[in-house]
C-alpha cells in the first residue's frame, strides 16, 4: 500500500484525488478535480446545489464508480471491489438523508452498524454510550428513532457514522434543514472530533460552518475552482482594503488620499474604504495624508471579508 | 461471501418486521386458513355426499396440497417488499451500502428474511394440514394418507423452490418501483403460473402425480438458476443509488 506524504512537512495525505471524473451519460457531474486531505485536517467543499459535492463524496466512499482520474484513500486506490471493502470498513459517512429504522431503538440502529463493522459486543456498547452521552441522547437510546425530531436523528445519524471509530468522517449537509439548536450541536461534535484530529471531509453549502470548523476549503462547482486555507483563499479573491472613519470627510481629504493610492476609494457618510496591497506600508501614508489635509481620524481598520464575499466572487467569476 | 453479515442483515429485518403487525398477520393467516378451512371442507363433502369416493377424495387432497405453493410464493413478496423497496423509501439504503458489506450478502439477508418466516409458517400449516386430512380421511381410505410422496415433493422441493423464485423476482422488481405496494403487487403475480397449474389440475388437464411435481420443480431450479444472475446483476449499488435521486 503506497502511503503519500505531503512534501514539506511529512504530513500523511489520507485522500488524494487526480483529475477525477464522474459522468452520468452525457451529463459531467464532477470534472476532473485535484485535491489532497491530509491526516487530521478537517476538508469542506463549499458549492450550490447540483455542484457535485454529493457524487465526489459518493466515489470516494466507493458507492458510486468513476469514470477517469484516480483517487486514493488511505492510499487504497477507489475502483476496485476489494479495496472498497477496506475503505468502507475505515471510513464514516453521514449521507445527507439520515437513513434511519425509525422501527427500532437508537440503541439497535446503532448496535446493528457496529456489527457490520465487525466491532466486538464490548467495543459496540462503549462506541455507542460514548456518542450518545456526547450527543446528549443517551436516556432516549431505547426510544424508536420514529418518534424522534430531525435534529435528534441527524445526531444518532452522526452517531452511527463513528460508531466504528472511523480513521475518516465523510459528512454529507451535516447541518442541513436543522434548527439552530441543532445545527450548533452538531457543529459543536464536528469540532470535538476535530480536536481529536479526526480526518473528516465536509459538504456544505453553510459558508459560516466552513469558515468556523475547516482547515482547507474547495470551492466546487462541477470544477474544483479553487482550493486552500481559509485565510490563503482571502489572499487569493479578496483585495486589501482599510476603512478610515473620519470626523467629516471634504474633497480635500478625498484628493490627498489619491494622491496616496491608484486604487479605488469609496466614500460611505464619513467613511472612507480604500483599496491597499500592502496595509501595513501604505496605511502610515494615508493617515499623514489625511492628517495633513485637516481630516480628523477617529478609527482605522482592516476590512476582513467574509467566506461568503469569496464564495460568491468565486462561483459568479465561474459563470461569466 | 461471509454469511455472518447476511445474517446480520436479516436479523435487523426481523427485528422491525416484529413490530409490523400487518406483515406477522399475512405469513401466519393464509397458512393457518388453508390448513384449517381445506380439511374443512373435505369432512363438509364427506357429511353431505355421504362420504367422497377415494378417487376423488385423493385429487381433492392432492390439489389442495398445491395451494401451499401458492402460498409459499406469495407470502415472502410482503416481507421482501418491506425490505428491499423499505430501505430504498427510508433512504436507509445509502448508509447501509457504504458498510463493508457486499451487494451478494445483503441480497442473502434480505433473502433470508423474506424466506425463513413464511417457509415456517407455510411447514407448520402443512403439518396441521396433514394431520387433520389423516384424520378425517382414515376411515375412507382405510390408511393414512399423508406423508406420501406427493406432499414429500411438494414442502422439500416446490415450496423453496417457489419461494426462492418469488424472493428473486421481488429483487427485480425493487431494482424498478419505489413504492412498496406497487412492489407488492407486482411480486403478486408470480402466483399466476402456480394458480394456472392449480386450475388445470382441476379441470384434470394436468395431473398431480409425483413425475409431474418433479419436473415442474426441475424446471424451477432453472429459472431460479437463471434470474439468481439476473437479479445479482441488477442489485447493484451505483444503479441504487442513482435511482434514489
Amino acid at each position: 500500500m503506497d502511503t503519500l506524504y505531503d512534501d514539506a512537512s511529512l504530513i500523511r495525505s489520507l485522500i488524494d484525488a487526480e483529475n477525477l471524473t464522474k459522468k452520468f451519460g452525457e451529463i459531467t457531474a464532477v470534472d476532473g478535480v485535484t485535491f489532497h486531505v491530509n491526516e487530521g485536517e478537517v476538508f469542506s467543499f463549499l458549492g450550490p446545489n447540483g455542484a457535485g459535492k454529493t457524487t465526489t463524496v459518493r466515489m470516494l466512499c466507493c458507492l458510486l464508480s468513476k469514470t477517469s482520474g484516480q483517487a486514493r484513500v488511505d492510499g487504497y486506490e477507489i475502483g476496485n471491489e476489494l479495496n472498497s471493502l477496506k475503505i468502507r470498513s475505515i471510513i464514516g459517512f453521514l449521507p445527507d438523508n439520515v437513513g434511519l429504522y425509525d422501527e427500532l431503538s437508537a440503541y439497535k440502529n446503532l448496535d446493528f452498524y457496529g456489527k457490520l463493522y465487525e466491532r466486538t459486543e464490548q467495543q459496540r456498547n462503549e462506541s455507542i454510550e460514548r456518542f450518545l452521552r456526547l450527543l446528549g441522547l443517551w436516556e432516549k437510546r431505547d426510544l424508536p428513532v420514529g418518534t424522534f425530531s430531525k435534529g435528534m436523528k441527524q445526531k444518532i445519524a452522526l452517531a452511527r457514522a463513528m460508531v466504528h471509530e472511523p480513521k475518516i468522517l465523510f459528512l454529507d449537509e451535516p447541518t442541513a434543514n436543522l434548527d439552530p439548536e441543532s445545527a450548533r450541536t452538531v457543529r459543536d461534535f464536528i469540532l470535538k472530533l476535530k480536536k481529536e484530529k479526526k480526518t473528516i471531509f465536509l459538504n456544505t453549502h453553510n459558508l459560516d460552518e466552513a469558515q468556523r470548523i475547516c482547515d482547507k476549503i474547495g470551492i466546487l462547482k462541477t470544477r474544483l475552482l479553487t482550493v486552500g486555507t481559509p485565510e490563503q483563499l482571502k489572499e487569493r479573491f479578496w483585495n486589501h482594503k482599510t476603512i478610515i472613519q473620519l470626523e467629516k470627510v471634504n474633497d480635500l481629504i478625498v484628493n490627498a488620499v489619491k494622491t496616496q493610492t491608484s486604487k479605488e476609494v469609496l466614500i460611505h457618510g464619513n467613511r472612507l474604504t480604500i483599496d491597499v496591497a500592502n496595509g501595513e506600508k501604505e496605511n502610515p501614508k494615508l493617515i499623514e495624508a489625511i492628517a495633513l489635509a485637516g481630516g480628523h481620524i477617529q478609527y482605522v481598520m482592516e476590512q476582513s471579508p467574509s467566506l461568503e464575499d469569496i464564495y460568491v466572487k468565486v462561483v459568479r467569476g465561474n459563470l461569466k | 461471501m461471509r454469511l455472518q453479515k447476511a445474517w446480520i442483515i436479516a436479523e435487523k429485518d426481523f427485528a422491525i418486521f416484529r413490530k409490523k403487525k400487518s406483515i406477522i398477520y399475512s405469513v401466519v393467516l393464509f397458512p393457518l386458513f388453508v390448513s384449517i378451512s381445506l380439511p374443512v371442507i373435505v369432512q363438509f363433502s364427506r357429511s353431505e355426499s355421504g362420504g367422497l369416493p377415494y378417487e376423488a377424495l385423493a385429487v381433492v387432497v392432492d390439489a389442495f396440497s398445491f395451494l401451499f405453493i401458492t402460498g409459499a410464493v406469495t407470502l415472502p413478496t410482503t416481507i421482501a417488499s418491506y425490505s428491499l423497496v423499505g430501505e430504498k423509501v427510508q433512504r436507509s439504503i445509502e448508509p447501509l451500502l457504504a458498510t463493508p458489506t457486499t451487494e451478494g450478502e445483503i441480497l442473502l439477508g434480505k433473502s433470508i428474511v423474506a424466506f425463513l418466516p413464511p417457509i415456517t409458517a407455510i411447514y407448520i400449516g402443512a403439518v396441521i394440514f396433514m394431520v387433520l386430512i389423516d384424520g378425517l380421511t382414515y376411515n375412507t381410505l382405510g390408511y393414512l394418507y399423508f406423508p406420501n410422496w406427493n406432499m414429500g415433493v411438494i414442502m422439500l422441493l416446490l415450496t423453496p423452490l417457489g419461494s426462492i423464485l418469488s424472493i428473486e423476482l421481488d429483487i427485480l422488481i425493487s431494482s424498478r418501483v419505489d413504492d412498496v405496494r406497487s412492489a407488492q403487487q407486482l411480486g403478486g403475480l408470480v402466483a399466476l403460473p402456480f394458480g394456472g397449474l392449480y386450475v388445470l389440475a382441476q379441470v384434470s388437464i394436468l395431473s398431480l402425480e409425483t413425475s409431474n411435481l418433479l419436473i415442474i420443480a426441475a424446471s424451477l431450479v432453472a429459472i431460479d438458476a437463471i434470474l439468481f444472475y439476473i437479479s445479482k446483476a441488477v442489485f447493484n449499488r451505483e444503479k441504487i443509488l442513482t435511482k434514489l435521486n
